[in-house]
């Protein structure tokens, strides 16, 4: 590999977050984003095939070192590294509303739940996978919420563009068919 | 994720009609569309009046009646249902389905129950592959060095051992032999007699400086030969003579 391939594959390494092109790119005073994307690129390659227990992967915006799938099981029994907690399904709900609708304040949440989701909130913005985005206005100027990087690195997606189009799920959201007067 | 088939009741407080806790709906929606998917009816053509009436009971039977999301959505049930009953002019332009704002709710409701499906397997796809991102709990912060001036640390010690309560150990109070005393009262009695036993010479219940110092006196006579000590048999009584007077004397 590159000398610029080896110093980012280092820096990956200690990172415990995906680091971007940008971050990377101030390793190296001499190398632009171009020659760190191109450097990803090589590390990537590196690691795939068959030769390696990690890859390099790209991940909420930037890039990470992952163990592959294969080795979950074992590395889950042997209870080396902690698995992330599982949202209830209220916590995720939430998540949902948020995501597609962000940003969005809490009543909104509370009216499609038809639940108040003032505590889930609270929980959510404390494991960091919602922030507080802007205020609305109207009354009281509501917190209105987004998803945060964290929320992209739980699902293991690129970006929002990765969630799944509304128009794809089989329950699309239609006006309900006019009911015809007995 | 649909809520489980078997429900059981709902975690209650000590206080008494207070539902902190829906384990198995998240909420009154969730457990119109179990409902439904159970009857499995159409959705967007309610039969209101039968969902509403096993609303009433599953809400009644698991003591979720006590929640006031269920309650407004059983009120809200009702409403509908007693609008469905109103006569109405065939033909009627102006008649709107009662239903309709509820069916809007529970199909908004339905995409976001299918949204978290997605968002559980992606979540449960992503934590097959670990980061290196386990971070240990973070130590407790070490103690700051400490910065303390001398005479604050003397005080303080000073408090500390002014707290410690007082050893109870028996104070001895300096009492030197009295050897020469003792050396006196044996000159005092070798004049008045030729020998005399130990209880003589200490008396009946000695302290232990008064034996201590008789004793030294008698060997140091001893020693000068004013004196011989005599013990007739072991453990018996000293007696104590005047030394014969010295032949090369």
């Amino acid at each position: 590999m590159s000398p610029l391939a080896k110093l980012l594959e280092a820096a990956l390494f200690a990172s415990s977050r995906p680091l971007t092109v940008e971050e990377l790119a101030t390793l190296d005073a001499e190398s632009g984003e171009g020659a760190v994307r191109a450097a990803l690129e090589e590390i990537r390659a590196e690691f795939d095939g068959d030769r390696h227990g990690v890859s390099l992967a790209e991940i909420a915006g930037g890039w990470q070192f992952l163990t592959r799938r294969e080795h979950a099981e074992a590395i889950d029994r042997a209870a080396f590294a902690l698995r992330p907690r599982r949202l209830s399904p209220a916590a995720l709900e939430t998540l949902a509303i948020i995501a597609y609708r962000q940003p969005v304040g809490r009543i909104e949440v509370d009216e499609i739940r038809g639940v108040d989701s003032g505590a889930v909130i609270d929980k959510l913005v404390e494991r960091g996978l919602i922030e507080v985005a802007s205020r609305g206005e109207g009354l009281g100027r509501p917190l209105l919420y987004g998803t945060t990087p964290q929320f992209l690195e739980m699902l293991g997606l690129q970006d929002l563009e990765d969630l799944p189009r509304l128009e794809e799920l089989s329950v699309a959201l239609r006006p309900p068919a006019a009911a015809e007067p007995e | 994720m649909s809520a489980p088939a078997n429900p059981t009741g709902p975690v209650m407080t000590g206080q008494p009609g207070f539902v902190i806790e829906l384990e198995q709906f998240s909420g009154p929606l969730d457990l119109l569309l179990h409902l439904i998917r159970e009857d499995e009816v159409d959705i967007t053509d309610l039969p209101i009046s039968k969902i509403a009436d096993q609303f009433l009971s599953v809400i009644n039977d698991l003591g979720l009646n006590q929640a006031a999301d269920y309650l407004e959505m059983a009120a809200r049930l009702l409403r509908i249902k007693a609008q469905m009953l109103l006569p109405r002019h065939l033909g009627d332009d102006e008649w709107e389905d009662p239903r309709s704002e509820l069916v809007r709710r529970l199909l908004e409701y339905q995409q976001i129950r299918e949204l978290v499906d997605w968002l559980q397997r992606a979540a449960a796809a992503r934590a097959e592959q670990y980061g290196r991102g386990y971070e240990a709990p973070a130590p407790d912060a070490p103690p700051a060095p400490l910065e303390i001036e001398l005479n604050d640390l003397l005080a303080a010690a000073e408090r500390v051992i002014s707290l410690i309560p007082e050893p109870m150990i028996h104070r001895v109070v300096p009492r030197p032999l009295d050897v020469e005393g003792a050396t006196r009262r044996i000159h005092m009695l070798l004049e008045s007699r030729a020998e005399f036993g130990w209880l003589d010479l200490v008396g009946e219940a000695p302290t232990i400086v008064d034996v201590l110092s008789a004793f030294i006196a008698l060997l140091e006579l001893a020693k000068r030969q004013t004196i011989t000590l005599d013990q007739p048999s072991p453990f018996a009584p000293m007696v104590i003579r005047r030394e014969s007077p010295r032949e090369a004397a």
